[in-house]
């Protein structure tokens, strides 16, 4: 048995698929949080049956990748449970009317029920029963609220009963929220204000700046703090210890080079000592992991309020100038965080152009939280003005090369269309559960990673491998970048992870100006291998191939720029 | 014979004011599109606001917001409500 979840972007379903199978998912208050299918099971009837939870679309007809999938796997299922946005009975209703007409068994779930009430909205669920012929359940799932009754009800789901002709499905639409929708009037709340406010051009602009300082400010109020004031006074004053009495009880050798790295017998650089229980264990945890922290506590308040389409919309204005519309800034925001649910995220994007664009954008352009962290700390005790020159480089670039691809790569770039949720009260047991789900994806594919590149980085050094390396990148890294020859081994470690190759820097004693030549190069020139899977999936092997080769060129280029500039 | 209508595009719509939809001006495709949004002949907007230099239109369908392009908006003829 298959049981899907289908209905109108930003309903809530995802937030019922967790409720029904006990997965958490990651939900938001934005259409397009969920791109593709994702599949679960649960007990029901005595049988574990399966439950698809399915990016949500207005109309079968589909429009974007996302919505395709919909539209190929209703044929598929058994059951359909349809989420309905009571809020919005009118819309919800269109696409309920087009599933009647396939005939699968149907479930209805008018979901933010309390939402609808506090608007003054009523529906006459029973009614609505008795018009299409199929049982119709509420729920406000993001409360649990109703999720019982649901499952009670799974049972009767049975194929639609209203006849009507599809020429004239808005037509009926309307006469079935005539007969079963009140609306009381209610004076606007300061929520909706405030949504108006932030879509006009003035107030808009004024509240978008205030929004991103603020979320900077708070991203590394957090981080700074937990990174300097508790992990790494945490690092010294209980893992030094162990890790001397490691050192002394190993002495000087291949296994303590590789373990513990260049230490000194009293106190221990962490950055500077690439031992797999010193960096390997400190970059990502005392380091990197307070940021990402900090950013996806941040990502989760913008995403659950549902401001970021409000800023997608005011940055539309800019971005179709990069062959892009706002939406595209939903990827590149996520690829703050780490470049491969960013690159996921361009499915909600309707072209293949558009995809392309912003994929290679977000990998050449957007570093993630982990090797922003490393730079930050690398370069930040030059002063904020060094890390400006690194982060405005990279937006420079982006858009340099976005407004060149738009004209260069064929294909569309349609225009915006998206609905902007209302403002919402973000419950904090919910932004709580995604980061939850957020960090521990992190600590699983970022530690790994990180030994591994450590682990390689110290067996190259033991046997000299690295000046064979350095010697065939010379050329490039010494003679146009201006930096070190070791340093080319920083980009082969990076294709593992950026944040250690970014570390690696620090014991070769590079100069201000090298150091932000180095971030920028290291930032743009290829992505990590987790990215790079991804990208290869999203964009197909020519896709990779043409990006990947327009990462090398314009990182050569501009780190060289860069070097001759500064 | 029906009355003549002032038809203007919902660009030339100042923000704030209502009009109704009277006709979408493009191919079968596009009037999907919108049409699933529920945006179709006949229906009452309102224009929430206009950015300028090409930026989206936001429309208004009772309480729920739409952005979308102004090439997209240029294609719905409404007529205003006074």
């Amino acid at each position: 048995m298959k049981f899907l979840l289908v209905g109108n972007p930003n309903v809530g379903k995802s937030v019922i698929f967790s409720h029904l199978s006990g997965v958490t998912v990651i939900a938001s208050n934005y259409p397009g949080t969920t791109v593709e299918l994702t599949r679960s099971s649960f007990r029901w009837q005595n049988q574990l049956v399966d439950l698809i939870d399915l990016p949500g679309t207005y109309a079968l007809e589909p429009t974007s990748p996302a919505e395709e999938v919909t539209a190929s796997m209703i044929a598929e299922g058994d059951v359909i449970i349809n989420v309905i946005d009571s809020t919005n009975l009118e819309r919800s209703l269109n696409l309920t009317l087009q599933l009647i007409k396939t005939g699968k068994p149907l479930l209805i779930v008018l979901n933010l029920w309390d939402e609808a009430n506090h608007l003054g909205i009523g529906i006459d669920a029973p009614g609505l029963e008795r018009i299409i012929g199929v049982p119709v359940v509420s729920t406000c799932a993001i409360t649990g609220e109703g999720i019982k009754g649901l499952v009670d009800h799974l049972s009767e789901a049975r194929a639609g009963q209203y006849r009507f002709d599809d020429n004239e499905r808005w037509h009926e639409v309307g006469k079935i929220v005539a007969a079963v929708q009140t609306i009381v009037h209610r004076h606007h709340t300061w929520l909706e204000r405030l949504g108006d406010a932030s879509l006009s051009p003035f107030t808009g602009v004024a509240i978008a700046l205030a929004v991103m300082a603020g979320s900077f400010g708070l991203i590394r109020f957090i981080g700074e703090g937990l990174s300097n004031h508790v992990l790494e006074i945490l690092f010294h004053r209980y893992w030094t210890p162990v890790v001397l009495k490691i050192y002394n009880w190993l002495g000087t050798g291949f296994i303590s080079e590789i373990l513990v790295g260049r230490v000194q017998t009293v106190q221990i650089n962490y950055l500077g000592a690439f031992g797999l229980l010193t960096t390997g264990l400190f970059v990502p945890i005392a380091l990197v992991l307070p940021y990402v922290l900090a950013f996806y506590l941040v990502l989760g308040l913008l995403e659950d309020t549902g401001y970021l389409p409000r800023l997608a919309v005011l940055a539309d204005t800019f971005t179709h100038r990069l062959g892009l519309h706002g939406l595209a800034i939903i990827p590149m925001m996520l690829g703050l965080g780490c470049n491969v649910p960013g690159l996921m995220a361009t499915r909600i994007l309707e072209s293949k152009k558009q995809r392309f664009i912003a994929a290679t954008l977000t990998c050449i352009a957007v570093p993630c939280m982990s090797q922003m962290a490393v730079i930050a700390g690398l370069i930040g005790r030059y002063g904020i003005s060094s890390l400006g020159v690194v982060v405005l480089t990279l937006m420079l670039t982006g858009m340099i090369l976005g407004i060149i691809l738009n004209r260069l790569v064929a294909g569309e770039s349609p225009e915006i269309f998206i609905e902007i949720p209302p403002y919402r009260l973000p419950y904090l047991r919910v932004i709580a559960k995604k980061l939850w789900i957020r960090m521990k994806k992190f600590m699983l594919e970022a530690e790994p990673m990180v030994l591994l590149g450590v682990l390689i980085i110290n067996i190259l050094t033991y046997f000299h491998i690295l000046n064979i390396f350095a010697q065939i990148f010379s050329p490039v890294v010494t003679g146009w970048l201006g930096l070190p020859a070791q340093s080319a081994l920083a980009l082969i470690v990076g294709f593992l992870r950026k944040d250690v190759a970014v570390g690696m820097l620090v014991p070769m004693g590079l100069s201000q100006h090298q150091l932000i030549v180095a971030s920028v190069v290291l930032a743009m020139y290829f992505p990590c291998v987790a990215t790079f899977v991804v990208l290869w999936k999203e964009l197909g092997t020519s896709g990779l191939i043409k990006s990947t080769l327009l990462m090398i060129a314009v990182s050569t280029l501009v780190g060289g720029l860069l070097n001759l500039l500064l | 014979m029906p009355e003549p209508v002032d038809k203007i595009r919902l660009t030339d719509l100042k923000s704030g004011e209502k009009g109704t939809i009277v006709e979408i001006l493009g191919g079968p495709a596009l009037k999907s599109r919108l049409s699933a949004m529920g945006i179709f002949e006949g229906k009452e907007i309102v224009k929430v606001s206009g950015h300028f230099l090409g930026g989206p239109v936001i429309l208004g369908l009772g309480k729920t917001r739409i952005a979308l392009g102004s090439g997209m908006a240029g294609k719905i003829a409404v007529e205003k409500i006074k």
